[in-house]
């Protein structure tokens, strides 16, 4: 075989396998969304910051501004797990006329609720549960009706987080930044209160390794009333109930198993004898991750010095 | 009457027992970190943290002056070994402390102006002083300043393996701490090398 045909079968072989390797995760990567083409007639002007119309008075094409709090990431809502919708499924459908009707802004919003509740379908994620802790918690009995899961859950955006993502520090600075969109807003922390705004940095002073704790742990892991049934814990509690002794994370029996590590698997516990081994692979956390085999070694070597020395000095006394 | 030697200079008394009542602190603090509990703990978490960490800052700036004073004083000559025939001379001093001292053997290496280790001192010295106490204070910093270590090492923890040395060495040294105070006994009486350590003279 010559040089040039040994060559040609070699790319020919390369190519092959980058054609079907890149057809092959097209497959896998593009998901047709039912609604998608419905949907693009809100996203047209909703999905930008500027849209166009036709001015009938002055018979011209207009371009305007989009007003920024009424702009929805396109994107974000296809990642979410609202994606299958159509916008109409929850607004109303008269917005499919331009220019919308004023009064449609006072439209009654629908609540998690109104869907969630009392299906079988969504039984596994305890809506009724969280509704309960909510109503329990210092977000529903401090502030008014105005606190809605809506507050947290951007419902054109938020998406299943814990479960499904394998790298928990992603999980983290997308559930902290949940509770930051108003702990660092003021403007939409100031939607429902007259406080000023407390800086999370300032009230957390305290906390040693401040900037480690904030992306190594979520602010619910302290700051709300751990449930071992409830998938993700939702009764967030007055300042003075927060945890504050180290202990209860630095120990054996640390509370993170509890919350922000109970979605990793049973499985990984244990793994070559640390205690809370799930913790291990992004995280270390003195007291929480000590090891049974150093631990035995340690107690075996110490023992052992302990007993050479105790023996010595016995035959040195028995031979003065 | 044997002739007293002044082995001991005031500073390097100072920072003898400085290290020693650090080293204690930093051994009871690390173990009531490692061991914390809800149940029980041995000195309150966060009490524990900052008298380990300001512990481990003092001692670490006791172990340059230490350094510091073998390099421009004649201290530091005695933790210089020479190669030639040193296992042989290890030797030797093992058997003696296994089996001399009890049939009252003459020490093989007697104390002396110029030899105030033996080898054994020597090498166990040397490795606490000069290869553990450096570890265990890179490793400390680098837990004091945790953002300074590497995230993660071929899947593991960077903080993990940090943690694991610090702990690891703190063991060591610690083991060391009793055997050499327990070999402090062997002396002319069982207290005689500690008064050495607080008047200079041995």
């Amino acid at each position: 075989m010559n040089r040039f045909v040994a060559k040609s079968i070699v790319i020919g072989v390369i190519s092959f396998w980058m054609i079907v390797s890149a057809s092959a995760s097209y497959a896998e990567d593009t998901v047709v969304f039912e609604n998608a083409e419905f949907n693009h007639q809100c996203f047209k002007c909703h999905g930008q910051k500027t849209y166009h119309y036709f001015n009938e008075a002055s018979g011209k094409v207009v371009k305007d501004r989009m007003n920024p709090y009424f702009v929805m990431d396109s994107i974000a809502f296809y990642q979410s797990n609202h994606k299958s919708f159509m916008c109409t499924d929850c607004h109303s459908s008269d917005y499919e006329n331009f220019p919308h009707n004023g009064e449609l802004r006072m439209e009654q919003k629908f609540n998690c609720m109104d869907c969630h509740g009392g299906d079988d379908t969504y039984a596994q994620y305890q809506f009724e549960r969280i509704e309960e802790e909510f109503q329990a918690s210092v977000h529903s009995t401090k502030h008014s009706d105005e606190f809605t899961c809506w507050m947290c859950h951007n419902p054109h955006s938020y998406k299943i987080n814990a479960r499904n993502n394998d790298n928990i520090n992603n999980v983290i600075v997308y559930d902290n930044n949940i509770c930051l969109s108003c702990h660092a807003n003021l403007d939409k922390y100031q939607l429902i209160s007259d406080l000023t705004n407390p800086n999370v940095l300032i009230t957390h002073e305290w906390l040693p390794n401040q900037a480690l704790h904030f992306s190594k742990v979520r602010c619910i892991e302290c700051h709300t009333e751990i449930d071992k049934e409830m998938l993700i814990a939702h009764k967030v509690q007055v300042k003075e109930k927060a945890v504050r002794r180290c202990v209860e994370c630095h120990s054996q029996n640390s509370l993170l198993m509890a919350t922000l590590y109970k979605f990793e698997t049973a499985e990984k516990r244990n793994k070559l004898g640390f205690f809370n081994a799930t913790i291990l692979s992004d995280h270390y956390i003195i007291g929480a991750n000590r090891n049974y085999y150093l631990n035995i070694a340690s107690l075996i070597i110490f023992g052992f010095v302990l007993l050479g020395i105790t023996i010595h000095a016995i035959i040195r006394i028995m031979t003065k | 009457m044997e002739q007293k030697l002044y082995l001991y200079p005031v500073w390097l008394r100072i920072w003898h027992w400085a290290n020693a009542v650090l080293f204690l602190l930093l051994l009871f603090t690390g173990l009531s970190l490692q061991y914390s509990s809800v149940e029980f703990s041995f000195i309150d978490f966060d009490l524990a943290v900052t008298m380990h960490n300001v512990s481990g800052i003092v001692i670490t700036i006791a172990y340059f002056m230490f350094l510091f004073g073998n390099r421009f004083s004649s201290n530091g000559r005695f933790y210089k070994a020479k190669r030639k025939g040193y296992i042989l001379d290890l030797m030797v001093q093992i058997k003696y402390y296994i089996y001399g001292i009890f049939v009252h053997q003459k020490t093989p290496f007697p104390v002396t102006e110029n030899r105030k280790f033996n080898p054994l001192q020597k090498l166990s010295y040397v490795a606490s002083m000069y290869f553990l106490l450096p570890i265990l204070i890179l490793s400390g910093f680098a837990l004091i300043f945790p953002e300074m270590i590497i995230k993660n090492v071929f899947g593991v923890s960077g903080i993990h393996i940090t943690g694991l040395v610090h702990i690891t060495t703190g063991f060591a040294l610690s083991v060391f701490l009793f055997i050499h105070v327990y070999f402090c006994t062997i002396g002319k009486t069982p207290l005689s090398n500690f008064k050495s350590m607080i008047n200079g003279w041995h």
